[in-house]
């Protein structure tokens, strides 16, 4: 068998003279236009973000400009007919239910995490893993569905009278028990949420080194306190990344606040009351809005809860990630 | 021993980053010989062997300078691809890697198929299992999935994958060192039967095997090579005393 | 000793707090699930799945359109965010570790959190306002950027999780690296991006809020992309906020029949991951 040689051009002086270091990385055609091929998805991504922002900027611009951007952002009043757009009070909703449903959900999904991470039998983790999934999986519009139907009601009678009576002396709790509300909405949220919160603290806790664990453990600790003692304080961090991972959601859930919070632009201490979220009163008023105004108004809420939902995301990445990176 | 030289290395030196991985080896290997590496976990030889076929640069931050010959040309040579190198430089690997999403007859022509070269696909599937000593084990399940052979079988399959795409040179990276004695024995068998059409380089770090089955055998340490030499003569007579301290169980 | 014992309390009691947040949260689940199936049965016939909605007050009727209408719009979601989520996904995973590469992966992470109302803004910027009508392709854009950030980082971890012996041993035997990265590497990992997409397509099937004016509604049955166009969440918004009885009821069938379906690709993407799992072994 003889072979052709490698390269023909390849003189034999060339062959015999001894190489110098060579960087090695010699690319064929096929390899040089993959790499390409594949840099321009990498690229298409970002531009799918840039897309994002700058058509947001571009719907959003007439109605900044012209309402100026501080007026927008604190102003109460919001009417599309006489041109007069204030968002105060959907970001109060979003806010407000928003706090309702991380004061709601915190609790229980560490809670949860905690039990089935340190406390629990192991033949339990899997079915309530599953059933976290599952609420995890469930539509939001299923979700605004069961709160109407079936949430409200139980707020109007019995759930709310009960407040009012026994926690009325807070502002919080007065006025008309009505079911709908910021209550509701923040009640749905917190259920909405308690997969996420409660999902990542699972895996940051399941990162808690045995060691450091069984170290409280053999000084003589109890289960509990050796959770308190060693495995919180070492996944502080990533629980509170999975908090805000949560509060990122609730900021932008749309379809469950619309059907619960009672679509009403006002401002009131009371959770009781109805109100407004800046995801709803986009769904509610984007097909039906005409002038250039009132879509550069909608659009204009859709980038302050752009603003809010990137700063959270960022942040609640960064303290996840240092958590699963103190191991390494 | 007079056969023309296959493989002609000078002064070959390889990095990965800062780490100084072979250092200035110079060795010449024969047509149809086969050359075993030994040394300690560590020592380059592996590094070495992937210089041959320019899979060392596949690592990031790797580098490699020096002088590789086949057959007289300079793998390393500018114009040369990396790609067909590897066609005429087959190598066998530590562990045994099939392609877990392939049967077993399309794993052996894998290399025929993916580089898009026609050939009768039956005849080199039967003649490379057969070289491969596989083709009584397999023949009845060539559709089934590699994945339910044993390592032994396993590692026979990748050998056969490498002949199918009529390599000259055949580099072997400890290819026993994850496998049973008895699977061990047969890929031994197997050295000795290619080494009749095939020039073999075997990194191995049981001495036995190199013993066993080489021509030449180098000796590595620390990234240098101290010794090279006929084997007979690198196991009774070495002429460097850390050749005599590693072949005779002093260290390593 | 008396402290001893207050701590034993103490455990004891912190263990049943964190044991009875898990029935906390499972009480909902349970309160959900039960009233959809019981609430959405009394509506199910065969009709339901084949008939046009009806006008209010006229008995029967279905939400066929609405099916075909969500299974087109998912499917135009799939043609645009899959292409492109995987693509990234392969960049990530193949040429991902420089600055470039961490970019991309950061973007991705942060647009997987971007509020699915913000992202019909966008597809109603970039297609209903252009073409002046809303549209399933609107809606399926809105869905498809949804689809591309999660697609992709999903794909970049299955590719990631290829042994890198297999690519070794195909670029040995002279194979380039673009057909190695094609051929033998993403072909590995196809079983677990396919486990992938079904997940991301049942999440953006339950997907109501950027579609609400990006692919609107419609009475009729549609097949045209361009045309505004029913869909099953949609229609379980219009039915539930209605002050009629009769909708109420068809809200409730509707969303059965949305929870099949995603319960459904939910248990295809445990099967298939299974299957994968299992054959591996």
């Amino acid at each position: 068998m003889s072979p052709a040689p490698l390269d023909a051009s390849l003189g034999k002086e060339q062959a015999a003279a001894p190489s110098p270091a060579i960087r090695l990385r010699a690319l064929n055609l096929g390899d040089r236009t993959y790499a390409s091929a594949l840099v321009s998805f990498g690229g298409l991504l970002l531009a799918v973000a840039g897309v994002i922002v700058v058509s947001l900027a571009h719907l959003a611009q007439p109605t900044l400009s012209a309402t100026g951007p501080v007026h927008f952002v604190l102003g109460t009043d919001w009417n599309p007919v006489s041109g007069s757009f204030g968002a105060l009070p959907f970001i109060y909703g979003t806010l407000v239910t928003s706090a309702v449903a991380i004061v709601l959900a915190v609790p229980v999904g560490v809670g949860l995490a905690v039990f089935l991470a340190e406390m629990s039998p192991r033949a339990l983790r899997r079915p309530v893993s599953f059933a976290v999934e599952t609420l995890a999986g469930i539509p939001s519009v299923v979700y605004g569905l069961w709160g109407l139907f079936v949430l409200v009601p139980i707020l109007r009678d019995p759930v709310e009278p009960f407040l009012a009576k026994y926690l009325g002396f807070l502002p919080l709790f007065r006025g008309p028990p009505i079911g709908l509300g910021f209550l509701a909405a923040g009640v749905v949220l917190a259920i909405m949420i308690l997969p996420t919160i409660a999902s990542v603290s699972l895996e940051v806790l399941k990162t808690v080194p045995a060691p450091l664990k069984e170290g409280a453990l053999a000084l003589g600790a109890t289960r509990w306190e050796a959770v308190r003692i060693a495995s919180l304080p070492f996944a502080k961090a990533g629980i509170f990344g999975a908090v805000l991972l949560g509060l990122g959601r609730a900021l932008g859930e749309t379809m469950a606040v619309t059907m619960v919070i009672g679509n009403s632009p006002s401002i009131h201490a009371s959770l009781f009351a109805v109100g407004y979220s800046l995801p709803s009163v986009i769904a509610n008023e984007f097909a039906e809005a005409t002038t250039k105004l009132h879509t550069g108004a909608l659009a204009g809420l859709g980038l302050v809860l752009l603003g809010l939902a990137v700063a959270l995301n960022g942040l609640a990445r960064l303290l996840v990630g240092r958590t699963q990176r103190k191991l390494a | 021993m007079t056969a023309a030289v296959k493989i002609d290395v000078a002064r070959l030196d390889a990095w990965f980053g800062r780490v100084h991985a072979v250092k200035g080896v110079s060795i010449q290997v024969p047509e149809r010989g086969v050359l075993a590496v030994i040394g300690p976990s560590g020592c380059g030889k592996s590094t070495f062997l992937r210089c041959l076929n320019r899979m060392h640069e596949l690592v990031p931050g790797a580098r490699a300078a020096g002088r590789v010959l086949l057959d007289g040309d300079d793998v390393y040579g500018g114009s040369v691809d990396p790609v067909l190198l590897r066609r005429r430089v087959g190598m066998v690997f530590q562990r045994p890697n099939p392609f877990p999403a392939m049967s077993i007859r399309d794993n052996v022509i894998a290399g025929l198929k993916l580089n898009g070269l026609p050939r009768d696909t039956d005849e080199v599937l039967e003649r490379c299992l057969t070289q491969a000593a596989l083709w009584d084990e397999v023949k009845d399940r060539l559709g089934g999935s590699p994945l339910a052979l044993s390592g032994g079988q396993q590692q026979r399959l990748c050998i056969a994958r490498a002949l199918a795409v009529e390599p000259e040179v055949l580099l072997m990276d400890e290819p026993a060192s994850a496998l049973d004695p008895i699977a061990t024995a047969r890929i031994e068998e197997l050295i000795h039967e290619l080494k009749e059409r095939y020039t073999i380089v075997l990194v191995t770090h049981n001495m036995q095997q190199a013993a066993r089955t080489s021509d030449l055998t180098a000796f590595f340490y620390l990234g240098e090579l101290v010794e090279c030499g006929p084997t007979e003569q690198i196991f009774t007579n070495p002429k460097e005393s850390r050749t005599e301290d590693y072949v005779t169980g002093k260290f390593g | 000793m008396r402290r001893f014992r207050l701590r034993k309390l103490v455990n004891v009691t912190m263990t049943v707090v964190c044991g009875l947040a898990v029935v906390v949260a499972l009480v909902p689940l349970v309160s959900l699930l039960w009233l959809v199936i019981k609430k959405g049965v009394a509506g199910l016939s065969p009709e339901f799945f084949t008939q046009l909605p009806t006008p209010m007050g006229v008995p029967g009727g279905g939400v066929g359109n609405a099916i075909v209408g969500t299974l087109m719009i998912v499917a135009i979601a799939c043609a645009i965010g899959l292409p492109v989520g995987i693509g990234a996904g392969v960049y990530l995973a193949e040429k991902g570790d420089g600055r470039l590469g961490r970019t991309v992966r950061f973007t991705s992470e942060v647009l997987a959190g971007v509020p699915s109302i913000v992202i019909g803004i966008v597809a109603w910027g970039l297609v209903v306002l252009p073409m002046k009508r809303f549209s399933a392709l609107a809606g399926g854009v809105a869905l498809s950027l949804i689809m591309i950030p999660t697609v992709a980082r999903a794909s970049e971890e299955l590719i990631r999780l290829v042994p890198r012996s297999l690519r070794e041993g195909a670029l040995a035997l002279g194979v380039p690296e673009w057909k190695t990265s094609l051929r033998v590497v993403l072909r590995t990992a196809l079983g677990g991006i396919a486990t992938a997409v079904l997940l991301s397509v049942a999440r953006v099937m339950g997907e109501t809020a950027p579609l609400l004016f990006t692919s609107l509604n419609n009475q009729y049955w549609n097949l045209a992309p361009d045309q505004p166009t029913a869909s099953l969440t949609v229609e379980i918004y219009d039915y539930a906020i209605s002050p009629f009885r009769d909708w109420h009821q068809k809200a409730w069938t509707a969303a059965l029949v949305l929870l099949l379906l995603v319960g459904l690709l939910n248990l295809g993407a445990r099967v298939l991951s299974r299957n994968r799992l299992g054959g591996a072994s």
